[in-house]
């Protein structure tokens, strides 16, 4: 449970910093961008200076979800060599293994309302069987036309953010070549800012 | 006043608890990225190591590059020059044993406008690259790495007890979708290389055609070597079933992922 506490929170706190960025900047691409942030938030080094004000769920997350990532790399995976554990909730071995096996809680858990400076946002997850199977944004503030638009784009993306990353805790990205240019943008640089 | 020093029970040793550290620096057009495992990652004899990779990689940059005019490669080409760095004879045979044993589909000539063949190594050197610029790594004592660069990435470990070399995930990239995995490979020791036009459109020439390949998607061989799975991979972005066809004949080492 303390997991799914865990878990919930880190979603919060990314869809936290999700919206700062996007209502600073108001451009670019906002799939590269949204995925780089949340998954550095999942490793531990949020980006504390965008969240300042709103923080309920950023103080948590730092040092629970460190552990977990830890876990996750390190615990389980003892298999041959090369084996390829799709990253989906049902075939992966990888983070919740070895502690899940006791717990294996299942069912829908809502989330605190956390207030951001936009309104109140909530979160409802889904576990079976000790992982996240579907994460939903329950409440999103909707102030005003422009929120409106912000959030209908960042929103789904967090939706199976929060699956993906449980199951994909990852040291390394292999993908077509990107240029030095385009590194700002890439999940490595992300990872990498975690362990910089 | 007697003083007496008070003795003092050393502090029990710590758990060999891997820590992790990152250097990234640009290097040769795009960010090459380098981890390592070790109790202590902050000690001199790998800071030195890491040093020495990206060294080396710049080297290379200099040597072989097709983006610097000033490049043993560019002004051997330009007949400014007959003395060049021992690495452009080394990466040609490579080119052509490439060539032969992927039956073509990897080529590092093309012909330019007039009939002019023009050697272009790019293709391979990023992988030959960093498979030896990881071999300042592997007698490092007492660690374990893995160097990303541009979408290539090869995990080693170190000198030292090899059996509790950690396992590292790596994630290949959705190349339908920026940012997303779409598979997960764990590995020790070994490489994975990645082909597609996701990053940065059709830059892989179909020797047949002398086009571009153009289509959507991704492939990836995963093997022991970067600098092979690296050419495989570029292989496969031309004729995926070829190569699978030809790797479990051939190189059954290296796996295809095709996404």
């Amino acid at each position: 449970m303390r997991r799914i506490t865990t878990w919930l929170l880190s979603t919060i706190s990314a869809l936290v910093l999700l919206f700062s960025y996007h209502t600073s900047t108001n451009s670019g691409s906002a799939s590269a961008v949204a995925t780089g942030t949340a998954d550095a938030a999942a490793n531990g080094t949020g980006d504390t200076g965008t969240t300042g004000s709103d923080g309920t769920g950023t103080s948590d997350q730092g040092a629970t979800d460190q552990g977990s990532t830890d876990s996750g790399t390190d615990g389980s995976d003892d298999s041959g060599a090369t084996a390829t554990p799709t990253p989906t909730p049902s075939t992966d071995s990888g983070s919740t293994g070895s502690d899940g096996s006791s717990g294996s809680s299942s069912g829908t858990f809502t989330g605190d309302a956390v207030q951001t400076r936009y309104g109140p946002v909530q979160v409802e997850i889904t576990v079976a069987g000790g992982k996240i199977t579907k994460s939903v944004v329950t409440q999103v503030p909707w102030n005003d036309h422009r929120d409106q638009e912000i959030n209908s784009y960042a929103v789904p993306i967090l939706n199976d953010e929060a699956v993906r990353a449980q199951s994909a805790d990852i040291d390394m990205v292999s993908g077509a070549t990107f240029t030095s240019d385009g590194y700002i943008q890439s999940l490595q640089s992300a990872i990498d800012q975690a362990n910089l | 006043m007697i003083t007496a020093e008070i003795p003092v029970t050393p502090a029990a040793p710590p758990p060999p608890v891997l820590a992790r550290r990152a250097w990234v620096e640009h290097v040769m057009g795009t960010a090459v990225s380098v981890h390592v495992r070790a109790v202590e990652p902050t000690r001199p004899d790998v800071e030195a190591a890491v040093a020495r990779v990206f060294a080396h990689l710049r080297t290379v940059d200099a040597v072989l590059s097709t983006w610097r005019a000033d490049s043993d490669l560019l002004r051997l080409q330009h007949h400014e020059t007959e003395e060049v760095h021992a690495w452009v004879a080394d990466v040609t045979e490579l080119a052509l044993e490439a060539e032969e044993r992927t039956d073509g589909l990897f080529r590092a000539w093309r012909s330019r406008e007039g009939g002019r063949l023009v050697f272009d190594p790019t293709g391979l050197v990023k992988g030959w690259a960093v498979a030896g610029a990881a071999a300042h790594l592997d007698i490092v004592p007492e660690v374990a790495y893995s160097i990303g660069a541009g979408g290539d990435v090869v995990v080693g470990a170190g000198r030292g007890p090899s059996a509790t070399a950690p396992v590292w995930r790596i994630g290949l990239e959705d190349p339908t979708r920026s940012g997303r995995v779409a598979d997960v490979v764990t590995l020790r020791r070994g490489a994975v290389a990645t082909s597609g036009a996701a990053a940065r459109g059709g830059h892989v020439l179909d020797p047949r055609t002398g086009r571009p390949v153009t289509r959507p998607g991704s492939t990836t061989v995963v093997g022991p070597d970067l600098q092979w799975a690296d050419v495989w991979a570029t292989a496969a972005w031309v004729d995926p079933e070829r190569v699978a066809a030809m790797l479990s004949e051939r190189d059954p080492e290296y796996r295809l992922v095709v996404l």
